[in-house]
């Protein structure tokens, strides 16, 4: 009895994961669809860049700057040990640049951006706006996830560049302020040990995790069930699994690219 | 025109509409009745393709809503106006952006001639002056005439309303009573109102029907109604606690206990 329920739950759990792909894969298609076909919204769009760009500069500012404060001392505690303070900066740039800014920033918006767009989507759909919206004759795709999608997808790989580069900044500080490295040593060896591709890494990364944040966050919103429950719920589901989708398609992108560019 | 034929559409294993049929004719109010959760929304939202139905057909002015294009859709949704249970109003716009949508996304109408039109629809709900503020600064009532307006505004051919007078005071319900009257008479607009407030539902029908368990068991004039010996109609319109109704209800519960 209890192996049934058991193989039971799996068979739902399977069958309400393969759903929610179909789910995800149609809207990517109805979004990349629309993206190309007009009418376009440039205004919405630029709406929505200031929402998830602008407004995010912020928080993206103090989390990169104590990832880099804390990452360097982390690296210190060892370097230090065997003598080669200097190598923090490489070992920071280059973790940062491939690794902590693409995931860090991308964790942070999906939590402030991608939350908000759930909670306002799901309202939208429990109070029929989302209906309202297409008795007016406007696709509610085209109207509110394509310039939700143009948006992250196009500010999230600013906003890790600028994380990049805050995170660095703050690796810097304890390293020529606290650990007596010279200023232009640092930088010698951290644009030394950075390539192009190493950039591209990154960038590359969180073009994909803006689209993940998109699709994910508009699909719960739409599928919003029930009233203020229902869109409680959808929030939460909505980050936790753009949370796990992002660590995924980290770890594949990462295991990519060091097979292809080693 | 909307004809539908043979509508049956389940949500999982619940059958909300049953190899219904209805036809409603150009320039003609028709009231649907029934009671909450019986399917007349789900009715009214297949009519605009907001569902779909899993068989059966829907034709607006001999057009087969589910075959058409999505052009031609939004083409026809712009003749064909809903008006949603709890207005459903855009809240972050302001009334008049809301009033005006469909103008402002699907016309190249003049920024003057639709400050005059936005004003226009907002003075036939009685609203005249509102359009700057917004949705979370009206009362229930006035969500309602401020969705009542944004349909007008489009003139369009066929309204949808959803439950217009729920939820709202006597005096307003009968306002919007009027209103829904005047547009029949002056515009020749076809409506298609779903409500179980039967108050209202004897003052703006030309035709009443009766929606029970996804059929349609009723149909005639408000006269007609009132007079029916079908006893699911008549504990319907009497607002009976006792009779057939409730009693299917019960003898269902205990099946399923």
């Amino acid at each position: 009895m209890i192996l049934n329920n058991f193989f039971i739950s799996v068979g739902r759990n399977i069958i309400q994961f393969m759903h929610f792909l179909g789910g995800i894969a149609n809207l990517a298609f109805q979004t990349f669809w629309m993206i190309f076909t007009p009418p376009f919204n440039k205004d919405r769009t630029l709406e929505q860049i200031k929402k998830a760009g602008f407004d995010s500069l912020p928080i993206v500012s103090l989390v990169a700057l104590f990832i880099g404060f804390i990452f360097a001392l982390q690296t210190a505690y060892f370097m230090q040990r065997i003598g080669s303070e200097i190598y923090i900066a490489s070992m920071v740039a280059l973790s940062v640049v491939r690794e902590l800014g693409p995931v860090i920033t991308a964790l942070v918006v999906a939590g402030r951006v991608g939350a908000a767009i759930t909670a306002e989507l799901g309202s939208m759909q429990v109070t029929e706006q989302i209906d309202a919206l297409e008795t007016l004759a406007s696709n509610p795709i085209r109207y509110l996830v394509v310039p939700r999608f143009l948006a992250l997808t196009l500010v999230l790989p600013l906003l890790t560049l600028y994380a990049d580069a805050i995170g660095i900044f703050g690796s810097y500080i304890i390293c020529v302020f606290k650990l007596g490295i010279s200023s232009s040593m640092y930088m010698h060896v951290t644009f030394d040990a950075l390539l192009y591709k190493d950039l591209f890494t990154g960038i590359f990364k969180s073009v994909f995790f803006g689209m993940i944040i998109a699709l994910v966050s508009c699909y719960e919103g739409f599928n919003v069930e029930g009233g203020a429950e229902g869109v409680g719920q959808a929030t939460t589901k909505s980050v936790v699994t753009t949370f796990i989708l992002i660590i995924i398609a980290d770890c594949f992108f990462t295991a990519l690219f060091y097979f292809i560019f080693p | 025109m909307i004809d539908i034929q043979n509508v049956c559409k389940n949500f999982g294993s619940k059958k909300v509409l049953d190899n219904l049929s209805l036809k409603v004719n150009t320039g003609e109010t028709c009231v649907i009745i029934g009671r909450s959760g019986c399917g007349k929304s789900v009715l009214l939202k297949h009519i605009v393709r907001i569902l779909r139905p899993d068989s059966g057909r829907i034709f607006i002015d001999d057009k087969e809503v589910d075959k058409l294009s999505e052009e031609d859709m939004d083409a026809l949704r712009l003749k064909v106006s809903m008006v949603f249970q709890g207005g459903a109003l855009f809240d972050s716009m302001t009334v008049g952006e809301n009033v005006g949508f469909g103008l402002i996304e699907h016309t190249n109408i003049g920024h003057k001639e639709l400050l005059e039109r936005i004003e226009e629809s907002l003075c036939m709900v009685d609203l005249c002056g509102v359009g700057n503020l917004m949705p979370s600064e009206l009362s229930g009532g006035m969500k309602k005439r401020v969705a009542l307006a944004r349909a007008i505004c489009v003139r369009p051919e066929i309204i949808l309303y959803d439950e217009p007078t729920t939820g709202v005071d006597p005096i307003t319900a009968d306002s919007i009573n009027e209103l829904i009257r005047s547009l029949h008479d002056k515009l020749k607009v076809t409506s298609v109102v779903v409500t179980h407030d039967m108050k209202s539902a004897y003052k703006i029908a030309d035709r009443v029907v009766m929606m029970y368990q996804g059929k349609i068991i009723a149909d005639g004039t408000s006269e007609q109604i009132q007079k029916t010996d079908h006893p699911v109609v008549y504990q319907f319109i009497n607002g009976l606690a006792q009779g057939p109704i409730t009693e299917t209800l019960e003898h269902d519960n205990k099946v399923v206990l």
